[in-house]
């Protein structure tokens, strides 16, 4: 489905993914965990085509991504970006629908229906302002924004950055859901433990770079990745 | 001191002339609030606009009213093409470029506007400029009540491709998410044109809407965005129902300080608004609070 080899990016002169190796098969969740700051939200940049590549290649549902975000939405790259990016000023309805902008508009209104049945909260409040949604409202708005363009790849950033106890675990019941209906999705999280449970495979990222990566067990029951996690 | 009649004759004629303030500041606002920078370039693009209307009206003797379908998307192309290809490339990413690309551009039609006509300034006479509708007790102009039609038109057009077609709302995306915007496909460069192109647009119109009772030189553009920039910040920095709205008060409030002061000393009111609204409502009527 997805295949990334030795992927180079960064910020002007200063490089943040130095050599990144990653794949994620059908119907797999795939977890890439790391601490703060290791690259993990640069590596979606760069697979969703914000951020230009600067080495390496993006080989996408057997089609190497030319590097355009337009490109990667065409492919089906879905990429549902960490601090949600939801349009504050517009309603639910209105940030819905205009996750089928580009791809899915043609089933708009029968994913719409997906979208509510899978966030019935979603549907309650349709006519608010997204801007005035509570974090989890904000995190499912976000992912049913994603699911409108019919992703062959859901890559979900940080989806339980700032959500309290309970709604982590909702979230994470989520992915595992989504998945199970067929929907393979690259997990980025700082949240490991979660994250392991739910993943089949998992990559460790430290200073944009994976150092770890193996089945979800195999991480979880290898002594390093405490050091890596929290760098001891 | 002035008769019911007068004042209220001169609050309608101000009402009147608000909504082409209107008209003139809704590109201004809409490209503030999308691209984030002040268009330097919206006053000279007005006077060339109206040159466009008094040529065609000249060279083909084209009614001012019918070069609206020919300047209107030639104004909108000529928009799209300089934000996409100048503007967006020239700028590296950097607002304060625009900025300056934008006063450039400004000074460059301003001078190619003088050299091709002069700085002679130029109407078009005809007897539609002096025809007046008789309503009860009062003599309004037919000129001004088009315009205000014409203003009235455009800004429902203008709504209804903000709230109910995709790229209305990809703008209104893009003006707060850029990323999301991204994310979801959104070409933003493409979508920077297309509101450049409409603020030019709206410009168009706005000339074709003017020139039956107004002149134009190549400098006319100056005295319209003082206004226009005023109306704006009355408004509400980027919000486009507060451009309507300050337009009309400020259309109003000229006319009516014309009247209790002078013709001459009209816009003095205007600035005192400007200025009250720094000091006592920074955000204008509409405007989002920092």
């Amino acid at each position: 489905m997805l295949e990334v080899k030795g992927l180079r990016a960064g910020y002007g002169a200063v490089e943040v993914l130095r050599g990144i190796d990653i794949s994620v098969s059908k119907g797999e969740i795939v977890a890439v965990l790391g601490a703060n700051g290791v690259g993990k939200t640069t590596l979606n940049k760069a697979l969703s085509g914000v951020l230009p590549v600067t080495a390496g290649r993006i080989v996408f549902d057997g089609v190497p991504l030319s590097g355009s975000s337009t490109a990667a939405v065409d492919a089906g790259l879905i990429h549902v970006p960490e601090g949600r990016k939801i349009f504050p000023n517009m309603t639910v309805l209105e940030n819905i629908e205009l996750g089928s902008y580009r791809r899915g508009k043609k089933n708009r209104t029968r994913n719409l229906e997906n979208v509510f049945a899978t966030f019935p909260r979603l549907k309650e409040r349709t006519g608010q302002a997204a801007g005035t949604l509570s974090g989890g409202e904000q995190q499912m708005l976000a992912i049913g924004r994603g699911m409108m363009a019919e992703p062959k790849l859901l890559i979900l950033d940080e989806p339980s950055l700032g959500l309290s106890p309970l709604l982590v675990e909702e979230m994470f019941n989520l992915v595992r859901r989504l998945n199970q209906d067929g929907l393979p999705v690259m997990l980025v999280e700082q949240n490991v433990v979660q994250s392991l449970e739910i993943a089949s495979r998992a990559y460790i990222v430290e200073n944009g770079t994976i150092t770890m990566s193996g089945t979800a067990a195999e991480i979880s029951a290898n002594p390093e990745l405490k050091r890596a996690y929290l760098g001891l | 001191m002035f008769s019911p009649t007068i004042i209220i004759e001169a609050m309608i004629n101000g009402l009147l002339t608000g909504a082409i303030y209107a008209l003139v500041a809704l590109g201004l606002t809409l490209v503030y609030g999308v691209l984030h920078i002040i268009n330097f370039a919206h006053g000279a693009t007005l006077a060339a606009a109206m040159f466009a209307v008094w040529g065609l009206n000249a060279a083909f003797g084209i009614d001012t009213y019918w070069t609206i379908p020919i300047v209107t998307p030639a104004f909108f192309v000529l928009g799209y093409v300089v934000q996409r290809f100048v503007i967006g490339p020239a700028a590296h990413g950097d607002d304060g470029n625009i900025l300056l690309i934008t006063l450039g551009i400004s000074i460059l039609i301003e001078n190619a506007l003088l050299a091709g006509f002069g700085s002679d300034t130029r109407s078009i006479p005809s007897d539609f400029s002096f025809a007046i509708v008789e309503a009860g007790p009062f003599l309004l102009s037919s000129a001004r009540l088009v315009g205000a039609a014409g203003s009235l038109v455009v800004a429902i057009l203008f709504w209804l491709l903000m709230s109910r077609t995709d790229t209305g709302k990809a703008i209104r995306a893009v003006a707060r998410e850029k990323l999301g915007a991204n994310l979801v496909g959104i070409n933003v460069g493409h979508i920077y044109a297309i509101t450049f192109g409409l603020g030019c647009a709206a410009l168009a119109v706005a000339a074709s809407l003017l020139m039956p009772t107004f002149y134009v030189n190549p400098r006319i553009g100056g005295a319209f965005v003082n206004i226009a920039f005023t109306v704006v910040v009355l408004g509400g920095m980027g919000s486009i129902p507060g451009a309507m709205a300050g337009g009309l008060i400020i259309g109003m409030v000229e006319s009516l300080s014309g009247l209790l002061l002078g013709e001459s000393l009209g816009q003095i009111g205007i600035f005192i608004i400007f200025i009250l609204v720094l000091l006592l409502r920074p955000t204008g009527l509409f405007g989002a609070k920092a």
